[in-house]
């Protein structure tokens, strides 16, 4: 079902939620941009087969994406970390499911990652998309100049406007040290797929995977 | 099921299967078009859902897979037009490591 909750910036954004209010509640933190597109039916679908195993879970939008009305061009990855903490506890979330780029969002709080993807390297296929796509249409640009220009003045990338502070801080963001447990459902993941696709037996396995660990 | 592929290109390593692995994990090919892949098969220019996120994630993937690093100037339309000359660019960037 759809709910709400308020991000520490003042907005209102949307969540879906599934499953039982008690027991093991799961914040889901997805993927991001174009990967968060490819992989939402994905996450949503794993989502309702851990609430058939009795866990709970809530995907919040973070701010300045998807129904969000905040800028994402005003958003920093600590204003996003500072939404996904809240979004927590608001939710009173008891593990995390961060699926690739939503790894270096994860609150203190145990759980799982998928394919965990580093800020640097989410903004460096961004990057890559651009300058491929500039070379074709015959102006050719180059990573170190846009990355200048981003972090000065912010930069559209794959039709995502992100402000400098964003540029400047996925440029410099690794993979934190967590605790979460990484996952292997197996197959190719959704967010290389061209053509986006589903993949309900991948979905099934993941969340196999979950309910496995939060029962132990 | 066996797995007869082609030997387009003398390979002295796994640099073809792990190719033919990302195409088939990008485009969503089955493993029977996988395998008729051939040295003049076209890609990017031939194939409408080859775009530019497309080739950018496909790269990023090569570079995961391969553990090599593939600079911004190397990357132009003739080194991803054909799967002949990406196999010819992916090997030889393998050797220079």
């Amino acid at each position: 079902m759809l709910t709400t909750w308020q991000a520490p910036g003042g907005s209102v954004e949307q969540a879906i939620r599934c499953g039982s209010a008690t027991g093991p509640c799961l914040l889901v933190l997805p993927a991001w941009f174009d990967e968060a597109n490819k992989t939402r039916h994905f996450t949503v679908e794993t989502m309702r087969m851990l609430a058939q195993r009795g866990i709970g879970s809530v995907l919040p939008d973070l701010p300045g994406c998807n129904e969000s009305m905040a800028a994402l061009e005003a958003q920093t990855l600590s204003s996003w970390r500072e939404a996904a903490s809240a979004a927590a506890a608001h939710f009173g979330c008891s593990h995390v499911l961060a699926i690739r780029a939503g790894a270096n969002l994860a609150p203190a709080l145990p759980g799982f990652a998928y394919a965990p993807l580093a800020g640097k390297s989410a903004l460096r296929a961004l990057l890559r998309a651009r300058t491929i796509a500039a070379k074709e249409a015959g102006r050719p640009e180059t990573t170190e100049s846009l990355l200048e220009t981003g972090k000065a003045e912010g930069l559209e990338l794959a039709g995502y406007r992100l402000g400098a502070a964003m540029v400047a801080d996925l440029s410099q963001a690794a993979l934190p040290d967590s605790p979460l447990a990484k996952l292997e459902p197996g197959g190719p993941g959704l967010w290389l797929r061209a053509e986006p696709e589903h993949n309900a037996e991948q979905a099934a396995a993941l969340a196999n995977l979950i309910a496995e660990s939060v029962a132990r | 099921m066996t797995t007869d592929l082609p030997a387009t290109v003398p390979q002295p390593d796994d640099t073809d299967t792990i190719l033919r692995a990302i195409l088939r994990d990008v485009l969503g090919l089955s493993d029977e078009r996988v395998a008729e892949l051939d040295e003049s098969s076209g890609l990017f220019g031939y194939l409408p859902e080859f775009d530019s996120m497309a080739v950018a994630g496909l790269l990023t993937e090569v570079e995961d897979r391969c553990d090599i690093l593939i600079e911004d100037d190397e990357v132009d339309g003739e080194m991803l037009e054909t799967y002949g000359a990406l196999l010819t660019f992916v090997s030889a960037k393998r050797a220079e490591d």
